[in-house]
């Protein structure tokens, strides 16, 4: 175990940081074409109704607006096929402006275009919509009103849930969180000609985007093309297409000038998705023992009034513990808000809160130690599937985390442990995350200029994707860093997958690395055919690449630029094209998930109703790491995503009719560097043969999966006070 | 398009001759450029106030000190005076929004600094500070940041400053150059109730310039602090916050004042409750007589007793009870 070492921060810079740093990286609003216009949309003020009547006149009549449209004028947008793939995902199906039915607050219920930002914003202010309002469905208790089903059933769980000795039986509620990534979302649309776009997207998906926007705008997927070079964060809100890009596309085919839309802060909230609201009732029973005997799980997340997003709360319960009776079932609670969408751990970190704040209730139910009860119902197989997991060592992570946090130290009686005015408080919770890996396309060229050129169409969230493509080819090639190109983002490149559910990292190196061993094979095979070669006629054994150099066994040495040249050659490619297992999933013979351990200390002070996350320590076993780095900046800001979610955030919806009061940056509170803890982060990196070559599973969202149960577990240590639907407020806890 | 006229004041006797209709003076802006983006504020023209020779922290013959109105929250937080003799004050200071935003913001501005209700920075939104008469969206509403003392059936929105605070806990005057030339508000009278005129928010008339804060000097034996109590560890309005200065001479208490942010429609004091601790009352019987009147909304009841919490630890140090 000693060997093992935390992951130390470091200071190696990133691929891409001479770009970022000195402001040459395009992110998709520093897109700007000769005659671009701007567009701002204009947002419903009523929660749910119909549009009476759009008065643009004075909008219009402004020097330099060019137009304001809405239903009447857009012009055709196609409702685009909708499917569970990743080819044609897409949360809010209803096009624009269909009609005039209001559905949410903020819902885009027309634009306005002008020759310069400021004047879009002004004309889009004074456009005048007038409303039949109706009154919205909004708040109350979730219940499985739509979409109901049974998740998962083994054995009889409600027969052994009444039978079980000990038990646990709590609702509990997460709220709807808002993404917030610093750069918004935003759409710039360049027509080409009349039938072919190109669209600068903020996208984590610009395949997808593709496609969709392509049966929006009712022309061939072909003549769509789909750029996003950097992102300034997603989270899963960039994931699949808004309105917003149909709005800006169809504005600048209508005016045959090239458009730029940027979202506000505002719409940020309203018009591109978010965590939705559940409400989760978990019933965990066991024996005398602490052996789990049953686990129901029935959830409620709430949707908007026409799509079919539902949080899939309950995927971690079938398969994160051995227990024999099970039971989990899902429903969607309809509401007047806008749609829902993934965000960093769609599922399981709603799901988590509710399984691990139940399992540290039971264990105090017990008596017993929460890591001593997690340890005890480790299992060997992913009872769901029925399947061995791959590679499993929840049982390390929490043996270890224990010993580097110092659990032992831990006095179980509630507010015993004491920093000056400071009550501290210690909670652990386990995490975990499934492991897939979706098809990737890639290509790499050596070029006769002396630069290696990695190709593909996915992209970077500022996961550090750029910078790992270039380590790996630098390792497989020995070519110095500062030679690497990388280009990512575009629909033009080889087909990459999503950024999204930590697949992309996983997904894309084994196709590099082997477009790689390609584009080396395919160099030295030249050379030893072609005429003009100084290396023709050696067998394939006799000459090897490395480090740039190509080297015969007969002697000659020849850097692999001069020996394009000489072989009149621009570039020795490789294109490589290697399958995911998402399609597959059922014949795979094992189950593979990450998992880890995460321990919490919260410092609480009663005299000044002061919470603060003092330090987390977290041991992921994600596979092999490919690259510590990034890896160790994925946890720790889901750590600090996960304080967020613990203690503060939660958007406000006006009850009276659907209004969003805290859209904003300074209302919605999120952690800021003063808040961040002190952490430690682990990772196992024992390498999962089964998930990949590599055997790397992805870091993206599991760091953020067990800190809000981990923190509430902290705080009942403290405080005795149990809170179940978060985030954990200073109301909370006014009564200790 | 919204347009709006802007002048550089080159002398403090032609800004305050511009006259009154519709100008505001722009000192840092970071209120009131912001408000203008969200078309809350929309003024007909900006007096740059910037240039003028108001930006000195002048140590009075008395001890006190002036301090002038373009003096920026950065300047006068980091001033070697301010810190040995006004700690309150610079505590108050460096406890409020970012280091850029002290940097442009101005200690004129910060006395005007304007609610953070957020049905008063959405036009959309019904409110009756931002047009008389439309309702107020926050009563029933979001009110979770909001007043709980001062409110009126109109309005309940909070006074966000820390820095204003402090400068009530510190007795400060306000120095106006009007109309009729110069004149000193008691910051004690400066700020209005919102009664049912609650776009109406201090004593200032139209046209009236700031020139400059001052302060009374302190007697020997006074210890002054700040204390702010919100969710997160920084940058945020607060949910409650405390200034308390406190002469203590041969260990009798001879001079108490103090103040309440983040709870009232404006700076909170109450002479009453500093009255009971200078005769000899209890610290416990004092915080409950400043919160007597606390009326609580629908989402922030909690802020009774957060307050009591904060009040009571700030007076217990200083009065080392």
């Amino acid at each position: 175990m000693d060997k093992i070492q935390t992951v130390k921060p470091s200071r190696e810079a990133r691929h891409d940081a001479p770009l970022k740093v000195t402001g040459q990286a395009k992110y998709t609003s520093d897109f700007n074409f000769p005659r671009m216009a701007y567009a701002v949309p204009v947002c419903a003020t009523v929660g749910k109704g119909k549009i009476r009547a759009i008065d643009s006149s004075s909008a219009r009549a402004m020097k330099g607006v060019l137009g304001v449209y809405s239903r009447e004028n857009i012009g055709a947008l196609y409702r685009p096929t909708k499917e569970a793939s990743m080819d044609y995902r897409i949360d809010e199906a209803r096009p624009p402006f269909e009609d005039d039915l209001i559905t949410y607050y903020g819902q885009y219920v027309a634009v306005a275009v002008a020759e310069t930002f400021e004047l879009a914003q002004a004309a889009a202010k004074a456009v005048k919509v007038s409303y039949v309002s109706e009154k919205p469905k909004l708040g109350g208790k979730l219940e499985q009103e739509d979409l109901k089903k049974t998740d998962h059933e083994r054995g009889d769980a409600a027969k052994a849930f009444a039978q079980a000795e000990v038990k646990v039986d709590h609702v509990y509620v997460t709220p709807t969180e808002v993404h917030n990534p610093i750069e918004l979302h935003a759409t710039v649309a360049h027509w080409t000609s009349p039938d072919k776009v190109t669209l600068y997207e903020t996208s984590q998906a610009i395949h997808a985007q593709r496609n969709v926007m392509a049966q929006i705008l009712g022309i061939p997927r072909e003549n769509v093309q789909v750029i996003t070079k950097f992102l300034g964060s997603g989270f899963g809100g960039k994931l699949w297409c808004w309105p917003h890009s149909a709005i800006a596309a169809a504005t600048a085919r209508k005016l045959n000038r090239p458009v730029k839309l940027v979202t506000d802060r505002h719409m940020a909230f309203t018009n591109v998705g978010h965590r939705p609201r559940t409400e989760q009732r978990i019933q965990l029973g066991a024996d005398k023992n602490g052996k789990f005997k049953a686990l129901i799980h029935d959830y409620a997340s709430q949707s908007s009034m026409d799509d079919e997003y539902k949080e899939n709360c309950g995927e971690v319960s079938g398969f994160l513990y051995g227990v024999s009776d099970v039971k989990v079932t899902s429903g969607v609670a309809r509401r007047n808000q806008s749609v829902p969408t993934a965000m960093r751990g769609p599922g399981a970190v709603p799901g988590l809160h509710a399984l691990e704040s139940a399992v540290d209730e039971l264990a105090i139910a017990l008596n017993m130690d929460p890591v001593a009860l997690r340890i005890l119902n480790d299992t060997n197989d992913d009872q769901m599937t029925k399947k061995p997991f791959s590679s499993r060592h929840l049982k390390e992570c929490l043996e270890l985390g224990a010993q580097k946090f110092g659990w032992s130290k831990r006095n179980a009686k509630i507010g015993s442990m004491k920093d000056g005015d400071e009550i501290i408080g210690y909670g652990v919770a386990a995490c975990t995350w499934p492991a897939r890996r979706l098809d990737a396309d890639a290509a790499v060229e050596f070029t006769r200029d002396g630069r290696v050129k990695i190709s593909c169409g996915t992209h970077d969230v500022g996961t550090g994707m750029y910078t790992v493509l270039a380590n790996i080819v630098h390792e497989e090639t020995g070519i110095a860093k500062d030679k690497i190109d990388v280009e990512l983002g575009d629909t033009n490149l080889p087909k990459g997958p999503i950024a999204g559910g930590s697949m992309a990292t996983g997904s894309v190196v084994p196709a590099v690395v082997e477009a790689c061993k390609k584009a080396k094979k395919n160099l030295l095979t030249a050379a030893t055919k072609i005429q003009s070669s100084p290396f023709k006629g050696l067998k394939d054994d006799e000459i090897k690449f490395e480090k740039g150099l190509v080297t015969g066994k007969r002697g000659g040495k020849m850097d692999f630029a001069s020996l394009l040249k000489k072989l009149n050659m621009s570039s020795a490619a490789g294109l490589a094209s290697v399958k995911g297992n998402m399609a597959a999933m059922d014949k795979e013979k094992f189950s593979t998930k990450s998992f880890g351990a995460q321990f919490v200390e919260i410092g609480w002070n009663p005299l000044l109703a002061k919470l603060r996350v003092r330090r987390v320590v977290s041991v992921i076993d994600a596979g092999r790491i490919i690259n510590f780095q990034p890896a160790r900046n994925q946890i720790e800001g889901a750590i600090v995503m996960g304080v967020g979610m613990g203690l503060f955030e939660y958007a406000v919806t006006d009850a009276r009719d659907g209004f969003i009061a805290n859209a904003n940056l300074a209302d919605y509170v999120m952690p800021v560097h003063a808040d961040c803890p002190e952490i430690d982060v682990t990772f196992l990196d024992y390498p999962d043969k089964e998930a990949n070559a590599y055997g790397a599973r992805g870091v993206g969202e599991i760091g953020l999966a067990g800190i809000a149960p981990a923190i509430c577990a902290a705080v009942h240590h403290a405080t005795g006070v149990r809170v179940r639907e978060l985030p954990v407020r200073i109301e909370d806890l006014l009564a200790t | 398009m919204q347009s709006f006229g802007y002048k550089k004041a080159g002398s403090l006797d032609e800004a305050a001759r511009t006259g009154a209709d519709g100008i505001k003076f722009l000192g840092g802006g970071t209120t009131l450029i912001d408000l203008m983006k969200l078309e809350v504020e929309r003024p007909k023209a900006l007096v740059d106030i910037t240039a003028l020779p108001l930006a000195a922290i002048e140590k009075q013959k008395d001890g006190g000190v002036k301090i002038g109105a373009t003096v920026r929250n950065s300047d006068l937080a980091h001033n070697d005076y301010i810190k040995k003799n006004y700690a309150v004050l610079s505590q108050a200071l460096l406890a409020g929004a970012s280091a850029q935003l002290r940097n442009k913001a101005t200690t004129a501005g910060n006395l005007l600094q304007r609610t953070r209700c957020t049905y008063f920075r959405d036009p959309s939104r019904a409110c009756n500070k931002r047009v008389p008469k439309s309702g107020c969206g926050a009563i029933g509403g979001h009110n979770r940041n909001l007043a709980i003392l001062g409110t009126s059936n109109d309005c309940i929105a909070t006074n966000p400053s820390d820095m204003n605070v402090a400068m009530m806990a510190l007795g400060a005057r306000v120095h106006v150059l009007g109309e009729k030339g110069e004149r000193f508000i008691n910051i004690d009278e400066f700020y209005l109730l919102p009664g049912n005129t609650p776009e109406k928010e201090t004593v200032l008339q139209p046209g009236d310039l700031i020139t400059a804060v001052s302060l009374p000097a302190l007697p020997a034996g006074t210890v002054t602090s700040y204390l702010k109590l919100r969710d997160r560890a920084s940058y945020e309005f607060a949910l409650a916050s405390s200034a308390v200065v406190a002469s203590i001479q041969g260990g009798k208490l001879t001079r108490l004042r103090f103040a309440m942010g983040g709870i009232g429609t404006k700076p909170w004091r109450n002479p009453e409750a500093e009255k009971v601790l200078l005769n000899g009352g209890t610290i416990q019987d004092a915080v409950a007589f400043f919160l007597k009147d606390a009326k609580p909304q629908s989402e922030n009841g909690f802020k009774v007793e957060l307050a009591k919490r904060c009040l009571t630890h700030s007076l217990k140090n200083a009065l080392k009870a």
